[in-house]
């Protein structure tokens, strides 16, 4: 059994197709490891009987030439699945049980995967180390009381601890990403406009995009296979050629153009993520790649400007929250004291913090001031990747300014949490797809990551420079199973 | 600039959430930190730069208004906070 959970997802599809292993040996491989790893709080709901019954079916008339045959995966609870709870990691949602699927989880089922439930992420996406859920902190499990990065915080740990063999999360501002970095584990964001929105519970739609978490990078391009997909129920889907990711993928990256952009070097950075870099860019050239200093003028107002565009989005999103249709309810002498009560003891403080900042931001005598000043930064910083983009081919950065810091550390500071995402934010103003790679250790012996940058819808040329690092970085988490 | 207790109650009402005195001086806290942060942005000149409203500047495609999803009234009704079966019910809003 310790074999199968070692195994990457592209192994175990070897494996099930080879039938030297059935869905069901591995789908109850994960349901016991799962079942002993309780303490990492990972876990929303799961769907165990349900999916060793799928497994069953899958080993007696299953399709083999599906693209995840009869592979069990554990998905971020802010993907809508059809009669399975799905809480988006907050009270409000506590009870709500769609009647429908999202497309992206979708696309998973309809090549063969098998859902083993939902795992547990910050409230609405918001947060960036899984300490604003509803269902309580998510532990990592690099090390004891550390956080697995957020808002997919239960999907990295889930992952990192080997209890699903690949996942799924959502990326707003770095929420794949951030947490991918500190769990030591991949994590693209695509596009956007790549994966479709249909299903997914709405933090800020002009900034939301799925993407697969994974134990390496062919993983991932496996992953993104399968959920890239134009679809007519989102209306920013671009129907663009999508590649043959995985089939495609080259570790030759021979004269490709990588830029630095000196504005990633910012003040109190960590030493340790300032040497990752440059044995990155070291890396890189011994690849025989061109390293090519760039300049992104307006890096520092991307923050800024995310904190006026993401929480006025959200604002009009949840919205819909009210106590009237779905979701929790409590009483009130009239109509909106019903209302206010329900959303004041449905939401948690950070959701409740950036509803009123998406509020005043867009309230009158302010718009013009805060949100339409917001997006114009926006055209300002998407601007420098576009000029960036005309001397190279993708960007290095670190993924995170520092590793995983401990439980409770920076929940006093709201600032000072969303600072995490510095490097990842720039990326999601300007639609462009991202990944993080796992790259070294700090003295904790906490993962670090590098991104990469790439233009937009050039998702192969992302996964084939990050394909080649990988390869010469032959990082590895060697987890000691503590929490056993 | 910074916000105002009285703004900060302002700014519940119109979001529909209730809070009381103690939480409305804690986000007039913290919402002041987070606005001093914002207000960088005031440091660059955009008089003639167009704002980015959407990644996917591609204009709306149309579709047909057909009906696809028939008799879900059961499906819609199911998450009701109220047990009505035909109904949502919210509190008398009439006299």
């Amino acid at each position: 059994m310790s074999d199968i959970i070692n195994l990457t997802l592209s192994a175990l599809i070897n494996k099930i197709k080879k039938k030297e292993l059935s869905s069901q040996e591995i789908t109850n491989a994960y349901i016991a490891r799962a079942e002993k790893s309780k303490d990492l709080n990972t876990y929303i709901t799961t769907d165990f009987e349900n999916a060793i019954e799928k497994a069953k079916k899958f080993d007696e008339k299953g399709n083999f030439d599906y693209k995840l045959p009869g592979i069990p995966i554990a998905v971020k609870d802010l993907f809508c699945t059809n009669n399975l709870k799905t809480t988006a990691g907050s009270k409000i949602l506590s009870n709500f049980i769609p009647s429908y699927e999202s497309t992206v989880t979708q696309h998973l089922w309809d090549e063969g995967a098998i859902l083993l439930g939902k795992l547990n992420c910050d409230e609405f996406a918001m947060g960036s180390s899984n300490e604003t859920s509803f269902f309580g902190n998510v532990e990592s499990p690099v090390g004891k009381k550390v956080v697995p990065g957020g808002s997919s915080g239960g999907s990295a740990s889930a992952l990192a601890a080997k209890l699903t063999p690949t996942t799924i999360g959502t990326d707003t501002g770095g929420s794949i990403r951030q947490p991918a970095s500190f769990t030591g584990t991949v994590g693209l964001k695509p596009t956007y406009g790549s994966c479709s929105r249909y299903g997914i519970v709405a933090f800020a739609s002009s900034l939301d995009q799925a993407g697969p978490m994974t134990q390496d990078v062919s993983d991932a391009a496996l992953m993104l296979d399968v959920i890239s997909k134009y679809d007519t129920k989102d209306s920013t889907s671009v129907n663009f050629k999508r590649g043959d990711y995985f089939k495609s993928l080259s570790s030759n990256i021979k004269g490709k153009k990588i830029g630095i952009p000196k504005e990633y070097r910012v003040d109190g950075m960590a030493k340790e993520i300032e040497s990752l870099w440059q044995d990155g860019i070291t890396l890189l050239k011994k690849l025989g790649a061109k390293i090519i200093d760039i300049s992104l003028p307006h890096t520092k107002y991307a923050l800024p400007a995310y904190y006026i565009v993401a929480p006025a989005e959200a604002s009009s999103n949840l919205a819909r929250y009210d106590g009237v249709k779905y979701g929790y309810r409590s009483e009130g002498e009239n109509l909106i004291s019903m209302y206010e009560n329900t959303r004041s003891e449905g939401f948690g403080d950070e959701v409740k913090r950036r509803i009123m900042i998406g509020t005043y931001v867009l309230s009158s005598g302010y718009y013009d001031a805060y949100y339409l000043k917001a997006q114009k930064i926006r055209r300002l910083i998407k601007n420098d990747f576009d000029e960036a983009y005309k001397s190279v081919d993708a960007i290095l950065t670190p993924s995170t300014p520092s590793s995983a810091f401990k439980i409770g550390d920076k929940t006093d500071d709201p600032v000072s949490m969303y600072l995490n995402d510095i490097f990842t934010v720039p990326v999601n103003l300007s639609g462009l797809p991202a990944i993080s790679i796992p790259a070294g250790k700090d003295k904790n012996n906490y993962p670090l990551g590098l991104q990469l940058i790439g233009k937009a819808f050039e998702e192969q040329n992302l996964l084939d420079i990050s394909y080649s690092m990988e390869k010469e970085l032959s990082f590895k988490n060697n987890l000691q199973d503590w929490w056993i | 600039m910074s916000i105002d207790l009285k703004t900060i109650k302002h700014i519940a009402k119109l979001s529909r959430i209730s809070i009381d005195d103690k939480k409305a001086k804690e986000l007039e806290k913290d919402l002041n930190s987070i606005f001093e942060f914002i207000e960088a942005l005031n440091k660059v000149d955009t008089k003639k730069v167009d704002p980015l409203t959407s990644i996917v500047e591609t204009s709306l495609k149309l579709r047909g208004d057909e009906v696809k999803t028939k008799n879900i009234r059961e499906q819609i009704l199911k998450n009701s906070p109220d047990e009505n079966k035909d109904f949502f019910v919210v509190p008398k809003v009439v006299e």
